[in-house]
């Protein structure tokens, strides 16, 4: 369904597949408790996901809180086992792999995360934490695996003299240096960041990310790159894609996706990031969704954003829509949805013909008569 | 300044006054808030930017009697009254009727053992006695419906746990709006969101504010929320005021560095990829602060008298009001000539890593 083609335009060299997922499913059981649920129902974490990451690229993950994006991360890094599917790392099916036979694999595979306060331990010192990648994998000792971790942050831009220092010693974007400096000792091929500048000031946040971006120049990097904040993820991507209640609704490079998203929810999602400009602000178009996400227990049939896309029909809760190119994109932009948005279309104003049954419709007079008394 | 002279003419809703905040600690005095004065006008939008431990959130949390243990001077005027020298019943009448606010995490600030709606009839009664029970919880249920919760009739009776986290702080704007207040402090009150909830959130705010002429005070580290809703744009930095000016000249004829830095280091929307522009370095410690102005270690502009004297906030001459604490030339031409030549000099002195200190 998304065999994508090499000649993608894309501002770096990309090499081979690196990693391809094919059909991943994540399914988390939930127990039956006291309020007398049954045993079978499943959370729908991750729900058919087909991807592919080519050497050398940056692919981006977009999606808001429970899309499943970081569910998906851990999936990759396989620190969950996946429901069914296939996970292959340069050809290698490591979907089943037990933990001793993934050990080799994870020297390839590292991963930053989000919070640079809950992810390094407060009572190690900085130089023991970052070599031990090293430790578990009985790569060197003593003065050789010190110099080996001095290197490494010395490339992150930490000073290597701060090798015994506590972590509390650090500041918020320099814990971030060490997360990065920890997943990079081993000098790994693919690194997931998950969400990785969340938690920092912008003006750090722009430290990090330049950072991470030298890095790749420099070593050859792959990056899945989690993040909620689309300027962030445009910034630093080859590619994009959308996920909604566990699947991909939207993949397509950058530029390709914030000039021309095909899907009604990428639209919408990308017409609510506030834009630091206020002639721009005034002058775009909204779209607001109504409503919140479904539950993931139980998702919407047909197309998962009926309920509450601007454009939803019949068609869209019978039929449940194919990731395929739209119009006349190129194969690498790829949508899941019966009725595309064309290019200049104007969304805010669309009337939905699905009946209102079928949807989240906004409370009459909500907001708009303001009844006071 | 010449601040009494206008009263007359001019009095707005809030007007706080040389405000400074510190904190006795372990380690010494934190200095979270230095000589910060600003004002809010009836109906409009005062926005407040900066990064975590500016002094943001602990300002306005002084205006409203939440920052036990510090030590405080200056003053802040809400129409008319100083806040700061009223006895704890009278202020009660003022914070909750008069002065809202609303918090970055709704799940902390609402009771999780208590329904939605009880604990909006229970704030409406502590303030209102000629409300009765049945009476509050009709207006609980308007109150929701105004801020765009679906089946408010059913949904009063939900507890927190149930509300998802957009609808859960459209709850706690009910709950800050239910008195009608005039003025509405929201600390940071869309950053737990997502952005498409953000964007419902945003546009309940703006609703609200046009139809009941609240004037709000929006805190965040969010440029974009200012571009969106803020009329005035204050900009702060180790706590204190470093510019101060109309939204669009804020945005558009900046004098500070730090608003230039904080702009430029923003990853461009839509544009090609760029190599970011970071602020060199960390934020200083509140409790030793640079010599000088305290933005001189990260500044790229730095001259020497940055290193020994703290600016005072200048006029910027300009249609607005405009002010800006740095030594630069306040001549929009002049400026910019010194400016170049000052980058010039330090070319190359800056380098990636940077922030290592």
């Amino acid at each position: 369904m998304s065999a994508l083609p090499m000649e993608s335009p894309v501002a770096r060299p990309v090499g081979d597949v690196l990693v391809s997922l094919t059909d991943v499913v994540k399914h988390f059981p939930i127990k039956s408790s006291a309020l007398g649920r049954s045993g079978k129902e499943v959370v729908h974490a991750v729900d058919g996901v087909t991807l592919e990451i080519r050497q050398g690229e940056t692919l981006g993950l977009v999606g808001e809180t429970g899309c499943g994006k970081s569910t998906l991360a851990r999936c990759v890094t396989r620190l969950f086992d996946i429901t069914s599917g296939k996970i292959e790392f340069e050809g290698n099916d490591i979907s089943k792999l037990n933990r001793k036979a993934m050990r080799p694999f994870r020297r390839d595979i590292q991963m930053i995360f989000q919070d640079p306060y809950g992810s390094l331990n407060p009572r190690r010192r900085v130089g023991s934490i970052i070599g031990d990648p090293l430790a578990i994998h009985g790569i060197s000792s003593g003065v050789e695996r010190k110099r080996a971790v001095q290197e490494t942050m010395e490339l992150v831009g930490l000073n290597p003299e701060h090798f015994n220092r506590f972590p509390a010693e650090f500041s918020g974007g320099q814990r971030q240096r060490i997360g990065v400096a920890r997943a990079l000792v081993l000098r790994p091929k693919l690194i997931v960041c998950d969400e990785p500048v969340s938690a920092l000031d912008v003006s750090i946040q722009a430290q990090i990310i330049n950072l991470l971006d030298d890095l790749q120049d420099e070593l050859g990097l792959t990056y899945l790159f989690i993040a909620h904040d689309l300027s962030v993820v445009r910034h630093v991507s080859d590619r994009v894609a959308v996920m909604y209640l566990g699947q991909i609704i939207e993949e397509a490079p950058g530029a390709g996706l914030y000039n021309r998203s095909r899907h009604p929810y990428s639209r919408a999602l990308l017409s609510a990031v506030p834009v630091p400009d206020p002639a721009s602000a005034r002058t775009r178009e909204r779209i607001i969704l109504v409503g919140d996400v479904p539950s993931p227990i139980d998702p919407p049939h047909g197309c998962r954003f009926h309920p509450r896309c601007p454009k939803a029909a019949q068609q869209c809760v019978d039929e449940e829509p194919q990731l395929i190119p739209r119009f006349n994109d190129p194969s690498d932009h790829i949508a899941r949805c019966h009725f595309p948005v064309a290019d200049g279309e104007d969304l805010a104003h669309a009337k939905p013909t699905l009946a209102a049954a079928e949807r989240i419709v906004p409370e009459p007079g909500a907001l708009d008569t303001g009844s006071t008394t | 300044m010449s601040l009494t002279t206008q009263v007359e003419s001019y009095m707005p809703l809030l007007e706080v006054d040389d405000l400074s905040v510190s904190f006795n600690t372990p380690d010494g005095i934190v200095k979270a808030v230095r000589h910060v004065s600003f004002s809010v006008e009836a109906g409009k939008t005062l926005g407040i930017v900066g990064e975590s431990g500016s002094g943001k959130s602990v300002s306005t949390q002084t205006i409203m009697g939440l920052t036990r243990g510090a030590t405080i001077t200056g003053q802040a005027r809400f129409e008319g009254t100083d806040l700061f020298s009223l006895k704890p019943k009278a202020l009660q009448a003022v914070r909750g009727p008069q002065i809202a606010m609303i918090f970055q995490d709704p799940l902390s600030s609402l009771h999780p053992f208590y329904k939605v709606g009880w604990q909006i009839v229970e704030m409406i009664r502590a303030h209102d006695k000629s409300f009765s029970k049945a009476s509050a919880r009709t207006r609980a249920i308007e109150l929701l419906a105004l801020v765009g919760i679906p089946q408010p009739a059913r949904r009063v009776d939900d507890y927190p746990h149930q509300f998802s986290g957009g609808m859960r702080q459209r709850a706690m704007i009910a709950m800050a709006m239910a008195l009608n207040p005039k003025l509405l402090i929201a600390d940071e009150p869309t950053t737990a969101l997502d952005v498409t909830v953000q964007a419902q959130v945003l546009e309940v705010m703006a609703k609200l504010q046009q139809e009941f002429g609240t004037a709000i005070i929006m805190i965040t580290h969010d440029l974009g929320v200012i571009a969106d809703i803020a009329d005035n744009v204050v900009v702060m930095y180790a706590g204190r005021t470093v510019e101060k000016a109309g939204q669009e000249e804020l945005f558009y004829r900046n004098h500070h560095p730090y608003t230039e830095g904080l702009l430029l280091s923003l990853p461009g929307y839509g544009d090609d990829r760029e190599r970011l522009r970071p602020i060199q370095g960390q934020p200083p410690s509140l409790i030793n602060l640079p010599t000088g102005c305290s933005y001189h270690p990260r500044c790229p502009y730095v001259m020497d008298v940055c290193l020994t004297q703290e600016p005072p906030l200048r006029e910027i001459p300009a249609a607005d009001p405009h002010v800006s604490a740095c030594w630069l030339p306040t001549d929009p031409a002049e400026r910019l000539r010194e400016r170049e030549r000052l980058i010039e000099r330090t070319t190359g002195s800056f380098h990636r890593a940077g922030g290592a200190a």
